[in-house]
C-alpha cells in the first residue's frame, strides 16, 4: 500500500549526492577565499577592530614670571560622560543623572536621543569641567549608575579677573584654518594650541608632545587590555621677563579705566609689565567658550580682546614732543630758540591754538625746556616748521615709530609716521606743508602704539640706545629656540650728551612744580616724563557734532622714566578718553613708585641670610654721665619678621 | 512487524558523527560565550541535546507507516498551531514566532511544522506513485508546502519559511519532475523575483538583501554582521587565530547561534572549518545511503526530506558566514545554540532511524 514496488529512481538519488557535493565544494571555496587568499586583509581588519590608539594628552608648560613665580598653571579638569555599553536604560536614569550634574532633565534626555544613532563605543559627553561636588556625585553612584563615567584632561588655569590676560593670551582647539597654514602643519586636529598672546607666540615651547597607547577594545569600545604605550612629553615651562609685583601694581593703577600700561627696562628691552583694559577672562576659553560669550567679546565697542599696549594705534599727542626736541637739538635748531606763546600762532596761513588758552592763560616767552615741561604747542609748531616733515620723520623713524618694535607677541601694530613719501605712497597726494605743524605736537597723521612711545622715549632718556622690547630672554628658552625677529636687539642713535641733559632735565620738570604733571611728583624718586593729551577727532569735527562731540574726549598719555638719565624703567600709560595727560601721569607714577620700592627692598646681603642675621654696630647715644656716649653691641635680628611679603604667584593661580 | 525492530539496527555510525558535531558545537558555544552575559549556554545546550536524544529514540519507535497514515491530522494540527502563533504569538523583535506555554517555555511551532511537511510530502508522493509528474500533481504537491510557508512568512520569518522550500523541491525532484517543468518554474520564479522583492518582503528584509549585496554601504547597521562575520572567518587564516579576537571581543554578533560557524572558523582556521564541513558531508552522505537502502518509497522520501532540510540549512548558514548568502537567521544544524533547533534535528534523525530500523522488515 506504500508503493513498495515503486522504488525511487537511483539516478536521481545519486544526482542529489552530487548536488550536495557541489554545495560543499562551493562552501569550501568560500572559506578558502576568506581564510587563505585574503587572510591578510581580514587579519588587518580584525586588528583595526580590536586595537585602538588612545592619545595621552601632554600638559602644557607653565608660564612663569622673571623670578620663577607661577603665572599660568594647569589643573586636572574632569568631564562627565555616559558610556553606552552597559545594559542600563539611559533614559530611565537620565533624571537622576541630570539632577546630580545640575543639568536640565529634558536637555539630558534630548542628548541621549540625539546620539542614539552614533556608534555605541562613542560615549556621550554630558558636561565639561565638572565641579568637585558633581565629581563626588559620580564617584558615589558608581554602583547605581555604572554608565556614568569621567575623563580627566589638563586645562589651563589662568589668573583671575583677567590679570595679564592680553599678554598671556589663551588656548583653544586648533582651527581648520590654522591646520591649512604651513606654520602649523605639525598640529593635529583636536590639538589645543595657543590662540593669542604668549600662548600663541611660544606655543611650540609650551605645547607638549602627546603620547599614545594602543589598547585592545571590545565591540563596545571598552578597554580590555593594553599593548603598547608611548608616554606623553609635557610642554616646557616658559620664563617671562615680567615681574608679577610690578604687574599687580600696574593692574591696580589702571583699575577699570580703558587704556593700557606697558613698562620696560630700557637697558635691555625686558618688558616688566603690560596691562590692557577692558580685559577678559581667559579661563572662559580654557574649557569651551560659548558662542554668546564670544560674540559679546568680539562686538564690544571697547574691544576687550585687543592688547592696546601693542595694538592701539593712536595719536601720541604731546609725548611726541620729546622726539621733536631730540630732532630739534640734534639738528642744531632748538638750542637757542625762543618763542612767544600768546595762545596760538599763524602757520602757513592757518591759525593753530595752544592748549593753554582753554585755561585762559598764555605761556609767554618759551624755550625748549619750558616747551617740554609746560608742553607749549606754539613752541613745537614753530620747531616743526623749522625742521620740516622729512627731518621729523627721520628722527621719529630712527626711534621706532611707524614700524613694529619687534616685541615677541603676535599681531603687533606698526603705527604710522607720516612723511612726503608716505603721503604719496598711501594717498597718491603731495604733502601739504601745514600738515607738518600738527605732526609737531603728535597730532595729524601720526599714530603710535604705547609700546612704540615707551621704546622711543626710553631710548632718548638712555642717550639714544634703542632696544627691542621682549618678554623672554634667549637664555631662558630651550636651546635652539630663538624667536625670529627682523628688528635688531639694539641700535644706537647718537644724541649729544648736552642735548640729552636738556631733554631729560625738562622731563623731570614735568613732574615738578610748574610742570604739566606736578601733582604726580614722587618724593625722593628721580622721576621724569612727558604728558600728552591727544585729540581723538579734529576740533572742526567736534564743533560740527556739537553736544555729541563732547563724548569724544581726549586720550591721556604719559611716558615716564626713573631715573631721568639712563633709566632702569620706562612706563607708558594710555588712558582712553582720559582727558588729560596728568591723569595718565598719576597712573604711571604709581607703577614707578612700586618699582622703586621693590628695588629698595631687593635682597641685600642681609636679606639673603636665612632666618636670622648677626649685626654688630657702634652708635652714639648721649647720656647724663657721658656727653659723648659711644656704644657698641652685637645683635641677632630675626629677618622673617622684617621682610615685606611679596606675591608668590599671580592672583588666582596659587 | 514492530516486534522485530531492534536498536541494534540503529545507525550508530551516523550517530557517532552527529555527536562529534554536537560536541564541537557545545565546545564552541562555551568558548564564544565564556565572558558574556550568555555564559553557561553550553550547559543548557547539553540539556537540549540530551532531551533531543530521548525524543529521537521515542520518534524512532513509532512506525513511520503509522505516522504517514495519520499525517493529514498532523498537517491540520500544524496549520492550526501556525494560526495560533499569528493570533496569540509573542512579539519579539518585530515578529510573532513564539507561543508562550505554561512554565515559561517558549515554543516555536514553525520548527516542528518542517517535520510534518516532510511526512506530508512523502505521503503525497507515495500515494501518487507515478514515474512522471503532471502539472496538477505539481500544483498539489507545491500547495502542501506553500500554505504553511505563507503563514510563516506572515509572522514574518523569511528564513524559516525558506527552509520549507527544499522539502517541496526534493519531493518534486524524486517524485518525477520533468526537466521542462523545472525549467518553466525556474523562469517564472525568476520573473516573479522583482515583484517579491518589493511586494512580499518587509523593509528590514529588503535591507538585509541590500546589505548582503553591498555590506560596506551600511557598515554600522545591517551590513555590520556581514562584514564582521567575514572579518572573523578571514582573520582565522589557515590554522586559526590565537584568542579569536572577533568572537571574544564581541565584534562578531550572536556567535553562539547563527554565526557559530564564523566563530569556529576564526578559532580553528581553514583546516578546522574544512574538517567540520567534512563531518557534515559524511553525515549527509550517510543519510542518503540510508535513503537508498530504505525498505520502501515512503522511507526514501522521508529520509531525503531530512537530507533536503539539513543541506539547505548548511548551505544558507555557512553561505551567510562566508558572505555568499544574505543574513536570514537560519541556524547551523547540530551546532547552533537553541532548543527548538536541536529538538527538530533529533526528531528528524528519529524519523531517519525509524526508517532504517525497519529496512529488513517486510
Amino acid at each position: 500500500m506504500f508503493g513498495r514496488d515503486e522504488k525511487v529512481s537511483q539516478g536521481r538519488l545519486t544526482a542529489v549526492q552530487y548536488i550536495i557535493l557541489g554545495i560543499f565544494l562551493l562552501l569550501t571555496y568560500g572559506l578558502w577565499r576568506l581564510q587563505v587568499s585574503q587572510s591578510d586583509l581580514y587579519s588587518t581588519l580584525a586588528e583595526k577592530n580590536r586595537i585602538r590608539e588612545v592619545p595621552i594628552l601632554a600638559p602644557r608648560g607653565k608660564i612663569l614670571d622673571r623670578e620663577g613665580r607661577v603665572i599660568v598653571d594647569n589643573y586636572p579638569s574632569f568631564s562627565a560622560l555616559l558610556l553606552r555599553d552597559s545594559s542600563r536604560d539611559l533614559v530611565a536614569d537620565s533624571d537622576m543623572i541630570a539632577d546630580g550634574l545640575h543639568l536640565d532633565r529634558k536637555e539630558v534626555k534630548d542628548r541621549i536621543k540625539r546620539f542614539a544613532s552614533t556608534p555605541q563605543y562613542q560615549p556621550i559627553y554630558l558636561k565639561d569641567d565638572i565641579t568637585p561636588d558633581e565629581l563626588a556625585f559620580i564617584e558615589s553612584h558608581r554602583n547605581e549608575l555604572p554608565e556614568l563615567d569621567t575623563i580627566m584632561a589638563h586645562r589651563r588655569l589662568y589668573p583671575r579677573n583677567g590679570f595679564m590676560a592680553h599678554l598671556i593670551g589663551y588656548v583653544g582647539e586648533v582651527s581648520e584654518e590654522m591646520l591649512n597654514h604651513p606654520r602649523f602643519e605639525l598640529y593635529n586636529p583636536g590639538d589645543v594650541v595657543g590662540q593669542s598672546g604668549i600662548e600663541l607666540e611660544y606655543n611650540n615651547i609650551l605645547m607638549g608632545q602627546n603620547g599614545s597607547k594602543q589598547v585592545v577594545v571590545n565591540n563596545k569600545g571598552k578597554e580590555v587590555g593594553q599593548l603598547d604605550e608611548k608616554p606623553a612629553q609635557a610642554g616646557k615651562s616658559l620664563k617671562l621677563t615680567v615681574d608679577i609685583d610690578l604687574q599687580i601694581a600696574a593692574e591696580q593703577a589702571l583699575g577699570d579705566r580703558n587704556g593700557a600700561i606697558v613698562a620696560m627696562d630700557p637697558r635691555n628691552g625686558e618688558i616688566l609689565a603690560m596691562v590692557s583694559r577692558p580685559t577678559f577672562d581667559p579661563n572662559d576659553f580654557a574649557v569651551r567658550i560659548s558662542r554668546a560669550q564670544w560674540n559679546k567679546l568680539v562686538n564690544d565697542d571697547d574691544h576687550p580682546l585687543l592688547n592696546k599696549s601693542i595694538q592701539a594705534q593712536l595719536a601720541p599727542g604731546s609725548t611726541f614732543k620729546i622726539i621733536m626736541a631730540a630732532a630739534g637739538l640734534q639738528e642744531g635748531v632748538a638750542q637757542n630758540m625762543k618763542v612767544n606763546c600768546n595762545g596760538g600762532g599763524d602757520f602757513y596761513g592757518r591759525y593753530f591754538k595752544c592748549w593753554v588758552v582753554a585755561e585762559h592763560r598764555v605761556h609767554g616767552i618759551t624755550d625748549l625746556s619750558k616747551g617740554i615741561y609746560q608742553s607749549c604747542d606754539v613752541f613745537f609748531y614753530t620747531l616743526a616748521q623749522k625742521l620740516g616733515i622729512e627731518k621729523i620723520a627721520k628722527y621719529a623713524t630712527q626711534f621706532g615709530l611707524g614700524q613694529k618694535t619687534g616685541i615677541d607677541l603676535p599681531q603687533e601694530a606698526s603705527g604710522i609716521m607720516p612723511s612726503e613719501e608716505w603721503k604719496i605712497r598711501t594717498f597718491k597726494q603731495k604733502w601739504i606743508v601745514s600738515e607738518t605743524i600738527s605732526v609737531g605736537i603728535g597730532q595729524g597723521a601720526v599714530a603710535a602704539t604705547p609700546v612704540q612711545m615707551m621704546r622711543a622715549i626710553g631710548a632718548i632718556a638712555s642717550g639714544g640706545r634703542v632696544v627691542r622690547p621682549h618678554l623672554t630672554n634667549p637664555t631662558d628658552l630651550p636651546p635652539g629656540v630663538i624667536p625670529a625677529s627682523s628688528v635688531p636687539d639694539e641700535t644706537h642713535i647718537p644724541i649729544d650728551p648736552k642735548n640729552w641733559e636738556i631733554i631729560t632735565d625738562a622731563m623731570a620738570g614735568v613732574v615738578n612744580p610748574g610742570g604739566t604733571a606736578a601733582l604726580s611728583h614722587l618724593q625722593g624718586i628721580d622721576f621724569a616724563g612727558k604728558t600728552g593729551s591727544a585729540q581723538t577727532i579734529s576740533n572742526a569735527l567736534k564743533a560740527k557734532l556739537g553736544a555729541q562731540g563732547k563724548n569724544f574726549k581726549d586720550n591721556g598719555w604719559f611716558v615716564g622714566v626713573e631715573p631721568r638719565r639712563n633709566p632702569e624703567i620706562v612706563v607708558c600709560t594710555l588712558l582712553e578718553e582720559g582727558e588729560h595727560g596728568y591723569l595718565a601721569a598719576r597712573v604711571a607714577a604709581q607703577v614707578i613708585k612700586a618699582y622703586v620700592e621693590k628695588q629698595r627692598r631687593q635682597p641685600s646681603k642681609l636679606a639673603k641670610a636665612d632666618g636670622k642675621a648677626d649685626i654688630a654696630a657702634i652708635w652714639n647715644e648721649p647720656s647724663e654721665e657721658k656727653s659723648d656716649g659711644f656704644k657698641g653691641g652685637h645683635f641677632t635680628v630675626k629677618l622673617s619678621d622684617k621682610k615685606v611679603p611679596s606675591a608668590s604667584a599671580a592672583p588666582g593661580v596659587n | 512487524m514492530a516486534r522485530y525492530v531492534s536498536f541494534r539496527d540503529f545507525d550508530w555510525l551516523l550517530l557517532l558523527f552527529v555527536f562529534i558535531i554536537c560536541g564541537l558545537g557545545v565546545y564552541e558555544i562555551h568558548s564564544a560565550t565564556e565572558h558574556t552575559k550568555f555564559a553557561g549556554a553550553h550547559i543548557k545546550q547539553l540539556y537540549w541535546i540530551a532531551g533531543g536524544i530521548a525524543v529521537m529514540f521515542a520518534v524512532s519507535l513509532l512506525n513511520y507507516h503509522t505516522l504517514l497514515e495519520q499525517v493529514h491530522w498532523m498537517y491540520i494540527a500544524a496549520l492550526g498551531s501556525l494560526m495560533i502563533v499569528l493570533i496569540f504569538g509573542q512579539r519579539y523583535l518585530g515578529a510573532k514566532r513564539w507561543v508562550k506555554l505554561p512554565m515559561g517555555v517558549h515554543f516555536q511551532p514553525s520548527e516542528w511544522v518542517k517535520l510534518i511537511l516532510i511526512l506530508a510530502v512523502a505521503k503525497y508522493f507515495v500515494d501518487l506513485s507515478q514515474r512522471e509528474l503532471s502539472w496538477s500533481d505539481f500544483a498539489k504537491a507545491g500547495g502542501i508546502v506553500l500554505i504553511p510557508m505563507a503563514m510563516v512568512l506572515k509572522q514574518p520569518d523569511l528564513g524559516t519559511a525558506l527552509t520549507y522550500l527544499p522539502v517541496a523541491v526534493m519531493g518534486l525532484f524524486l517524485g518525477g519532475l520533468r526537466w521542462k517543468q523545472a525549467a518553466i518554474v525556474i523562469i517564472l520564479g525568476g520573473l516573479m523575483m522583482p515583484l517579491a522583492f518589493y511586494k512580499v518582503l518587509k523593509p528590514y528584509q529588503r535591507d538585509r538583501l541590500i546589505s548582503f549585496m553591498e555590506p560596506e554601504a551600511d557598515s554600522q547597521g545591517t551590513g555590520y554582521q556581514v562584514i564582521q562575520s567575514k572579518i572573523a572567518v578571514g582573520s582565522g587564516g589557515i590554522w586559526g587565530s590565537q584568542g579569536g579576537s572577533q568572537t571574544h571581543l564581541s565584534f562578531l554578533p550572536i556567535p553562539q547561534t547563527d554565526f557559530i560557524f564564523a566563530a569556529f572558523s576564526e578559532e580553528h582556521g581553514f583546516v578546522g572549518a574544512l574538517g567540520l564541513l567534512l563531518l557534515y558531508f559524511i553525515v549527509l552522505m550517510r543519510l542518503t545511503q540510508n535513503a537508498q537502502t530504505a525498505p520502501d518509497r515512503a522511507g526514501t522520501f522521508i529520509v531525503m526530506g531530512v537530507v533536503a532540510v539539513l543541506s539547505f540549512h548548511i548551505l544558507v548558514n555557512v553561505g551567510m558566514v562566508v558572505g555568499f548568502m544574505p543574513v536570514t537567521g537560519i541556524p547551523l544544524p547540530l551546532m547552533s545554540y537553541g532548543g527548538s533547533s536541536v529538538l527538530f534535528i533529533f526528531m528528524a534523525l528519529g524519523l531517519v532511524m525509524n526508517v532504517r530500523m525497519r529496512r529488513f522488515v517486510n
